[in-house]
């Protein structure tokens, strides 16, 4: 209980990144789609490829709509390549607006006289149903978390899991995730595509890490991806908002990206060696 | 874990607007449930709606954030000279060294449910005056309480149902000792609409009567909203007696299912023990368990076997939504709030409205208040859909 007041500036949160999970429009996985953000290889655009999970029981499976899809295989794509036992593994989850054509068909069926919405509708409209449904398909009965800080929402989970990391010493799954709403919501928040990426974060290098990554606060101005195809992705799409890191951790180069996260506050990320 | 000093904490349910009413309800074993009369909604329920909501109006220049669940925030900010303090300590720290973490499950969902009602009758396109990003998006709290409070740290919301805000103090504690901010406002809350409404009654767990946490029949959820709020702290050198401290906190998963909890309460139990571990304290520590205790015959039965399971029969525990209701997003924060006025007083609530106990109970369930002068520490859980679980212990400075 012993206890001082240690006034003193934030110290910078790292980690080493051991695996990276990655899909969205054009591109399938981190395999893949590396080489295209990192811009050794031509950007051709295609619609999001989602599949079902083929981990969660068949009752489950039927149950899952895009988002879930897509978080999920993101998610296990960047495990797998960490060559992690989920089970034990930490997991931060975070996306802006969670299943939007779930809220959809939920605020249509309220705004008529019946209003019987789906029970399985309504489980499947919390903010953690990905979180939920990766722990039921992994087993994972360590603490997983559901975050939201809007266009931030890539920043505020990645301070999350940089957080757990540095408190814990154990590694963290961070998957950010955004489906596209359908209309009328899509006209007030236009997110055009699916798009997905996951990190495994560690505090020491594992056999095969990319890199070790150091954030911060800072008010520099947030870097844009150089392909005017993946900026707009980026501008666009929450979860896109970390193509900026991704692309230095594709390039396996040094280096430091802003990204964006809160009005007025953004957040600088340095990429070194992880030794 | 290094404990943290709750400095301030306040909240607003259907027992009371500030802690004064809540503790006054609380000594009086009122319950603030009534018949359902919430807007369009035709339901056979009870709800724990807070009088006044919609009379609550938001400054002018944060009016693009005005929906049910801002405003409640608003009127909750206003409780027991949270700003001011959330002000002192920003002016002491600098306003970027103070950390903002909310819990919500709903947000400002209402004012996406209401929006679809007018929607153009040619185009289906939403109003021009619905505002996506001030009202509905889980942000929208976070965002709005921010600007309110002049803060400008790291700032997000937790958004895992009804664990939420019992999770908003696990993360801010994190952030606090790893060094990014000295102190933290946290929180939850969530109001009512027609989706929690009507998801609930669809999945069959809406009570028609007032609902009865642990009674033999007991018949499901009363559906509550709440803002309750907390600022974080280091410790200071000298503890002034009768702070209250956050000791612990465990978290998580159920891997189970998505809307029932595992029925031995497996990750119910984890958390538990996760939670006194970081307090470093024993089962026998602690002297009172608020339970999540919803109502529903599966989440009281799962809960109970794991209390009973870690804590055995001389736990004394009882759940406080037979007052307030289940508040969802903001249950962890509200009752973390209660414990704190709990703890104070140094009075164990009982469970309002339950009669006749589950026989099945294997450890002291309080239906009445009890008075206990050595009350020094509290647990409170908070369980939510998707298997998501979060344990808090709470502590009385000697």
């Amino acid at each position: 209980m012993s206890g001082i007041v240690h006034t003193r500036q934030a110290p910078p949160l790292s980690a080493c990144v051991r695996a990276v999970g990655l899909v969205g429009p054009g591109l399938a996985d981190w395999q893949t789609g590396a080489p295209v953000i990192a811009g050794d290889a031509p950007y051709q655009p295609s619609p999001t490829v989602l599949s079902a999970p083929q981990s969660l029981p068949p009752a489950e499976r039927r149950r899952t709509g895009a988002t879930v899809k897509l978080a999920i295989g993101v998610a296990q794509q960047a495990v797998a390549a960490a060559a992690l036992d989920p089970v034990s593994l930490a997991a931060v989850f975070t996306s802006s607006g969670g299943d939007g054509l779930i809220c959809h068909e939920i605020c249509e069926t309220l705004a008529t006289d019946d209003r019987q919405i789906s029970p399985t509708r309504f489980h499947n409209s919390v903010h953690n149903a990905a979180a939920g449904y990766w722990s039921i398909a992994s087993g994972a009965t360590a603490a997983s978390s559901a975050i939201c800080a809007h266009d931030g929402s890539f920043a505020a989970g990645l301070i999350e899991a940089l957080t757990q990391v540095t408190v814990s010493g154990a590694p963290v799954l961070l998957t950010a995730y955004e489906t596209s709403y359908p209309e009328p919501l899509r006209a007030k928040r236009p997110i055009p595509e699916s798009f997905g990426a996951a990190l495994v974060l560690a505090p020491a290098p594992g056999e095969r890490s990319l890199a070790r990554i150091t954030a911060a606060l800072t008010d520099a101005p947030c870097d844009r991806m150089a392909d005017p195809e993946l900026e707009a992705l980026r501008a666009a799409i929450p979860a896109a908002r970390s193509l900026p890191l991704l692309r230095l951790l594709a390039r396996r180069e040094p280096g430091r990206v802003v990204i964006e996260y809160l009005p007025r506050q953004r957040l600088a990320v340095e990429i070194g060696e992880c030794r | 874990m290094r404990p943290l000093v709750i400095s301030r904490f306040t909240a607003v349910s259907c027992i009371g607007r500030g802690l004064g009413a809540t503790a006054a309800s609380l000594r009086a074993e009122r319950s603030g449930l009534a018949p359902c009369t919430f807007e369009t909604v035709r339901l056979e329920t009870y709800v724990g709606e807070v009088p006044g909501v919609d009379e609550e109006s938001l400054p002018r220049e944060l009016e693009r954030f005005d929906c049910r669940n801002n405003r409640l925030a608003h009127l909750g900010l206003h409780q027991d000279g949270f700003i001011e303090a959330v002000r002192e300590s920003a002016g002491r720290f600098g306003p970027r060294r103070i950390g903002l973490i909310l819990g919500t499950s709903t947000s400002g969902m209402l004012a996406t449910e209401v929006a679809y009602r007018r929607r153009d009758p040619a185009t289906g396109a939403l109003p021009a005056d619905f505002d996506y990003a001030a009202t509905h998006n889980s942000y929208s709290l976070a965002a709005f309480a921010r600007e309110l409070l002049g803060l400008e740290g790291p700032a997000s919301v937790i958004s895992t149902a009804c664990s939420s805000s019992a999770k908003a103090f696990a993360a801010a504690w994190r952030m606090i000792e790893a060094g990014w901010i000295d102190a933290a406002v946290v929180g939850g809350v969530d109001s009512l609409c027609l989706t929690t409404l009507y998801g609930f009654h669809s999945l069959q767990l809406l009570s028609p009567a007032p609902c009865r946490p642990f009674d033999a029949a007991r018949e499901g959820i009363s559906i509550g909203e709440a803002a309750a709020f907390a600022l974080l702290e280091r410790l200071p050198e000298q503890v002034e007696s009768g702070s209250i401290l956050l000791t612990g906190s465990g978290e998580s998963s159920d891997a189970h299912h998505m809307s029932s909890p595992h029925p031995q309460g497996r990750g119910a139990r984890q958390a538990m023990e996760q939670a006194l571990s970081a307090a470093g304290l024993a089962p026998a520590d602690i002297d009172y368990i608020n339970l999540h205790g919803t109502g529903t015959p599966s989440n009281d039965a799962a809960e109970g076997c794991a209390v009973s399971g870690l804590f055995g029969p001389s736990a004394r525990a009882s759940s406080t939504k037979g007052a307030t209701g289940h508040t969802l997003g903001a249950a962890g924060a509200l009752e973390a709030v209660i414990c704190a006025i709990a703890l104070t007083q140094r009075l164990m609530p009982g469970s309002a409205n339950t009669r006749e106990l589950d026989p099945a109970i294997g450890f002291e369930y309080l239906r009445a208040n009890r008075r206990d002068e050595r009350f020094r520490r509290a647990l409170s859980n908070s369980f939510g859909f998707g298997g998501s679980n979060c344990s808090l212990v709470l502590e009385r400075s000697a």
